[in-house]
């Protein structure tokens, strides 16, 4: 079914009886030509993208619980291209590109809105580094405009320009930089990709990976056995332990990331405003709630839950850079789990196993980069090559030396 | 949470400082193959469960210490000093 105005206009006059579920119910067949272990955001692309793209249609997704209940339903919806290194840079400028067609791609209303980003400096030494950052961005062909203290003032007359402790330098804008609704693109995705022909099987969780002389040749499940000579790990959060079942041990630490959502306000904050010096950044959902983070609670866990220290660190931070937010009520925290690698950039390759391809450690990046994960995991899967844009997330490259640290913080998982 | 150190007792998370898991202290030998060094700074079980890490007492007794550890409940079942343990 094709969605359009007309349609929820003629709908909506004859008793919105003519609405189908969005995708099928299959049951697992016995084999596929290719399995995507893990229905988020970025496992469902890759099957949109396989079948798109490559023309690969008899594939399943196995999500073990429902589609998109994992990260793609808990994080903070940031969208943007502002990355530095060669092999991030090209990446997230093709992400941000597909993220604006994603839309008419998908004949699904994900409410991307470019509202713009700020990311705020607070000292001449922080300016140059963002001077730079934006001239990266502009020569990889996207939009970045620096920002002094007044031109900041212009788009967010509310910060305290007064405090003595971070004094704002001024910002660079990201004009194209945004957010989106989260489970909307995991929907999207998953009709796209079922309207291809793809298998979503849900409630299917996969407790083995079938490997003969070197090669994948299938997975167990809680569903039974399927078989397939292509197996996409695609369960950022859950890497470590689906790779283990391959006996594989990853570059990953899982970490817990805090986000935060008052109740819903007038529209008040109207761009995406990251304080890097407090670990701090905000926007506000089209619902009118404020989203802000902070930083890892910095030890491994995979609780889904945080501690009290950082949700303290965060609230200080938001006071200080906005004080007009202690006003608001927090609604709700939650913690996600993060596969952290030990430069703080993805994975996206095949794997020592015949057939076996991984796609991970998307530290807290992964929601940007869900169209451009899929499109270069599609890619890889279906040719055996790593994609242009993608070809420097090696799963070695920690051995080899060719660390992508973003941040240049060092080779440590908590670090970044 | 709070960490028990065997020598300052009950004290908050924010006095310590995490490192990583216990792979730290399994230090190649020099000259041991680049595997063993990317396996000792980089791969990680990283278990969701009970697990062993490295932290270190910044704001108390500055010991190292190797925490027990469940990262699903973050229940703690022990802590020792690095210092006292048998190599």
């Amino acid at each position: 079914m094709r969605y359009s105005g007309l349609k929820v206009i003629t709908e909506g006059l004859f008793g919105n009886k003519g609405w189908t579920p969005a995708w099928r119910d299959p049951a697992p067949k016995a084999e596929y030509d290719a399995i995507i272990i893990g229905g988020g955001g970025h496992g469902l692309a890759t099957a949109f993208y396989l079948a798109k793209n490559h023309g690969l249609t008899n594939i399943a997704v196995l999500e073990k619980s429902h589609i998109g209940s994992g990260n793609i339903g808990r994080n903070t919806t940031i969208v943007r291209a502002n990355y530095f290194l060669p092999g991030n840079s090209e990446f997230y400028s093709h992400s941000l590109k597909l993220w604006e067609q994603m839309e008419s791609e998908l004949n699904y209303n994900v409410m991307h809105s470019q509202r713009g980003l700020i990311n705020l400096f607070h000292s001449d030494g922080q300016r140059d580094a963002f001077v730079r950052r934006g001239n990266a961005m502009i020569n990889q062909g996207d939009d970045a405009i620096l920002l002094d203290r007044e031109g900041v003032r212009e788009h967010l007359p509310y910060l305290d320009f007064e405090q003595t402790r971070f004094p704002i330098y001024g910002g660079l804008l990201h004009p194209r930089g945004g957010s989106a609704r989260h489970d909307a693109v995991a929907w999207g995705y998953a009709r796209g990709a079922d309207q291809r022909g793809v298998d979503l099987i849900q409630n299917c969780e996969v407790t083995g990976i079938d490997i003969a002389n070197g090669k994948v040749v299938g997975v167990q499940t809680t569903r039974g056995a399927i078989r397939a000579k292509k197996v996409g790990i695609i369960v950022a959060g859950r890497s470590s332990q689906v790779a283990a079942m391959a006996g594989m041990r990853l570059p990953i630490e899982s970490h817990i990331l805090q986000a935060f959502v008052t109740e819903g306000l007038k529209p008040v904050i109207n761009h995406v405003v990251s304080f890097g010096m407090g670990h701090f950044y905000i926007s506000q959902s089209d619902k009118g709630g404020l989203v802000f983070g902070g930083d890892l609670d910095f030890y491994a866990s995979y609780a889904s839950r945080g501690n009290l220290p950082m949700v303290e660190h965060v609230m200080e931070a938001g006071m200080t850079l906005m004080p007009m937010i202690g006003r608001a009520k927090v609604l709700r925290s939650w913690g996600g789990i993060m596969d952290m690698s030990p430069d703080g950039s993805p994975i996206i390759d095949k794997t020592h196993i015949d057939g076996l391809f991984v796609d991970c450690g998307w530290n807290y990046g992964g929601f940007k980069a869900v169209p451009a994960s899929g499109w270069c995991m599609a890619h890889l899967m279906a040719t055996g090559e790593s994609h242009e844009v993608a070809k420097m997330f090696r799963l070695d490259r920690f051995a080899t030396g060719h660390l992508l640290d973003e941040e240049g913080t060092g080779s440590q998982h908590n670090l970044h | 949470m709070r960490l028990k150190c065997p020598l300052c007792g009950d004290r908050d998370r924010r006095e310590f400082y995490y490192y990583g898991a216990e792979d730290y202290l399994h230090r190649p030998a020099e000259g041991a193959p680049l595997a063993d060094w990317d396996n000792y700074l980089h791969l990680r079980d990283n278990p969701a469960g009970v697990t062993k890490d490295l932290w270190y007492h910044e704001q108390g007794c500055a010991q190292w210490l190797v925490v027990t550890r469940n990262t699903v409940t973050h229940e703690i079942s022990g802590v020792e000093l690095v210092a006292e343990r048998k190599a």
